[in-house]
């Protein structure tokens, strides 16, 4: 019997067990490789952020994130920071029986909550535009995959409609940030996050660029997040919805009938 | 002082939102509306998402009628009896507008289906209102002219289940406040408000109802039709904000206090032509923007919908 039970729980441990050593050949390759291009290179660019981590906390009105490192010798820098991408609509009115009305909309798979980026020098006296469009340098080069059959430029009405709107929350910058250079090898930049900037997980590249070329890049990671009071109600709200929603009510009571008698008294 | 919103995911100035919530406050207390159709386009006004304005000021309605109620309720003006028969019509009014409102969505035209119900009944409701009042107030000058009788019979009066409201000194079909009650119900589930604006005046010319109950009779039903509307936004949209509804709240319920004491000051006539201007100022807005060219004609929604 306590045989027959061992057996049968190893049967269904051995699953389980090829999947983690499955996971932990892939976590090794994964740390090796990284390893790998780190040290290649760690000798020409490295750089590092004053924070890695953005807390929205009541009080959160916006901020702005130091950016800085070092090259190995003479070239140009370009920063690129890029928010978690999501699905966004694009919708479009038209005059319908006097009325503006949505009437056409896309969908676009993977756009970033937010987008900006910083160069030391003017870009096109940088690099060409394959290279630019490999790295996603500057708006016009950001890929913005939409599913759709429509013709080219209705498609580019969308899309600048996209980037347009975006702009207007403050969330795509609409110029070029600047990277200054300390010297030849030591530079920094200042990255401004707004009080709207969307929560999630951030990106932040930097590239090293010589003789039109990019030589090398760093990626470091940028976390947006919820602290505190404003992070436990959003949360409360998400995880406990009807309980939240009962809270809210309750709450609402109280404070309305607080109200009432305390002007009684007066 | 900027406060940042947990679920609007956005920063706003506590001031602001503190004053609106103060000045909405004031006119439910003064004419007994709930405010919502004032206050919804005021968040959006100040950039809050339209659903998370929505939903927010029906938590913050919930307040504002409970502080309302009470003052009205120590001066005994409500009619709990008349209020539960509306508020029977209005969980049955609730539940059909759920329905449209579902019906609209698949559609693809709900926003602009919410303004056009608003520009309708605001400006059709908001007129007639305007119009009765500017009457009422030019006999008041004229004292020669022959006094109205005092009960009209149309063929509401002659609908069955008649029931005795012995608080309003009404005899009266159950089915007209009731009716009046579900119409009330539809409103806070497709436009998100507590329906004041249309229940005032229904009970006024319909039910003949004195004026001094009016106000508070319509806040003791909108307390739960709104309390109703914030559980389901909340467990379904998850958009009511918290902190959002506490800065509107606190200066909903101290402005809900001066408003009713404003009130009892104000003569019946010139309180409805006020509020009628008000609501008429608000339909004009709305049919301004829906029909002047907007800035951009496209808009961006990040997420699925």
């Amino acid at each position: 019997m306590a045989a027959g039970m061992t057996e049968r729980r190893s049967i269904k441990r051995r699953p389980i067990k090829r999947r983690l050593v499955q996971a932990a050949a892939a976590l090794a390759g994964l740390l090796l490789g990284g390893t790998v291009a780190a040290t290649v290179w760690a000798q020409q660019l490295v750089a590092d952020l004053s924070s890695h981590l953005i807390a929205i906390t009541t009080g959160f009105t916006g901020t702005e994130v130091v950016l800085f490192g070092t090259t190995d010798g003479a070239g140009d820098v370009a920063i690129v920071v890029t928010g978690p991408r999501s699905p966004a609509t694009v919708r479009r009115k038209q005059r319908v029986a006097g009325m503006w009305m949505n009437t056409d909309s896309l969908r676009f798979d993977q756009v970033p909550s937010f987008y900006t980026v910083a160069v030391s020098r003017p870009l096109d006296q940088l690099v060409g535009r394959p290279v630019l469009e490999r790295h996603q340098l500057g708006l016009p080069q950001l890929q913005l995959p939409a599913d759709s059959t429509l013709p080219p430029e209705e498609l580019a009405a969308y899309r600048s409609a996209l980037i347009r709107n975006k702009q207007r929350q403050g969330l795509y910058a609409i110029s070029m940030g600047q990277v200054a250079f300390l010297g030849e090898r030591l530079f920094r930049t200042n990255i401004y996050f707004p009080a709207n900037v969307p929560t999630g997980l951030y990106n932040v590249e930097a590239l090293l660029i010589r003789d039109g070329e990019v030589v090398s890049a760093q990626t470091t990671p940028l976390v947006v997040s919820k602290i505190g009071f404003s992070a436990e109600v959003s949360d409360f709200a998400r995880n406990r919805p009807v309980i939240y929603g009962v809270a809210a009510v309750l709450g609402a009571i109280a404070a309305g009938w607080a109200a009432g008698a305390a002007f009684r008294r007066v | 002082m900027q406060v940042y919103l947990p679920i609007a995911e956005m920063s706003v100035n506590a001031l602001l939102v503190l004053g609106m919530g103060w000045l909405v406050g004031f006119l439910s207390g003064m004419f007994g509306v709930g405010g919502g159709f004032l206050m919804t386009p005021l968040l959006i006004f100040i950039g809050v998402p339209p659903a998370i304005a929505v939903g927010t000021q029906a938590n913050q309605l919930v307040a504002a009628s409970v502080s309302g109620v009470l003052a009205h309720w120590r001066r005994g003006n409500v009619d709990v009896k008349l209020g539960v028969v509306m508020l029977g019509g209005g969980v049955v009014g609730t539940a059909v507008g759920v329905w449209v409102f579902g019906i609209l969505q698949r559609l693809g035209q709900i926003d602009i289906a919410i303004t056009l119900s608003y520009v309708f009944f605001l400006g059709t409701i908001g007129g007639m209102m305007l119009v009765e009042s500017s009457r009422a107030i030019l006999r008041r000058r004229a004292p020669t002219a022959r006094r109205g009788k005092l009960h009209r019979h149309i063929w509401l009066h002659g609908l069955p289940f008649k029931m005795r409201f012995q608080r309003s000194k009404l005899y009266i079909s159950a089915l007209l406040p009731a009716g009046i009650g579900a119409v009330g119900g539809m409103l806070v589930a497709i436009m998100g408000i507590g329906g004041g604006f249309l229940l005032v005046p229904a009970m006024i010319y319909l039910l003949n109802m004195p004026a001094g109950l009016v106000a508070g009779t319509s806040l003791f039903q909108i307390i739960f039709t709104t309390a109703a509307a914030t559980l389901l936004q909340a467990a379904t949209n998850q958009t009511v904000d918290a902190m959002l509804a506490l800065l509107l709240l606190i200066g909903g319920v101290i402005g809900a206090q001066f408003g009713t004491r404003a009130g009892t000051r104000l003569r019946g006539e010139t309180a409805r032509m006020a509020l009628s201007m008000i609501v008429v100022a608000v339909a004009l807005k709305l049919a301004w923007d829906l029909f002047s060219r907007p800035d951009d004609l496209y808009t961006l929604t990040m997420g699925l919908r």
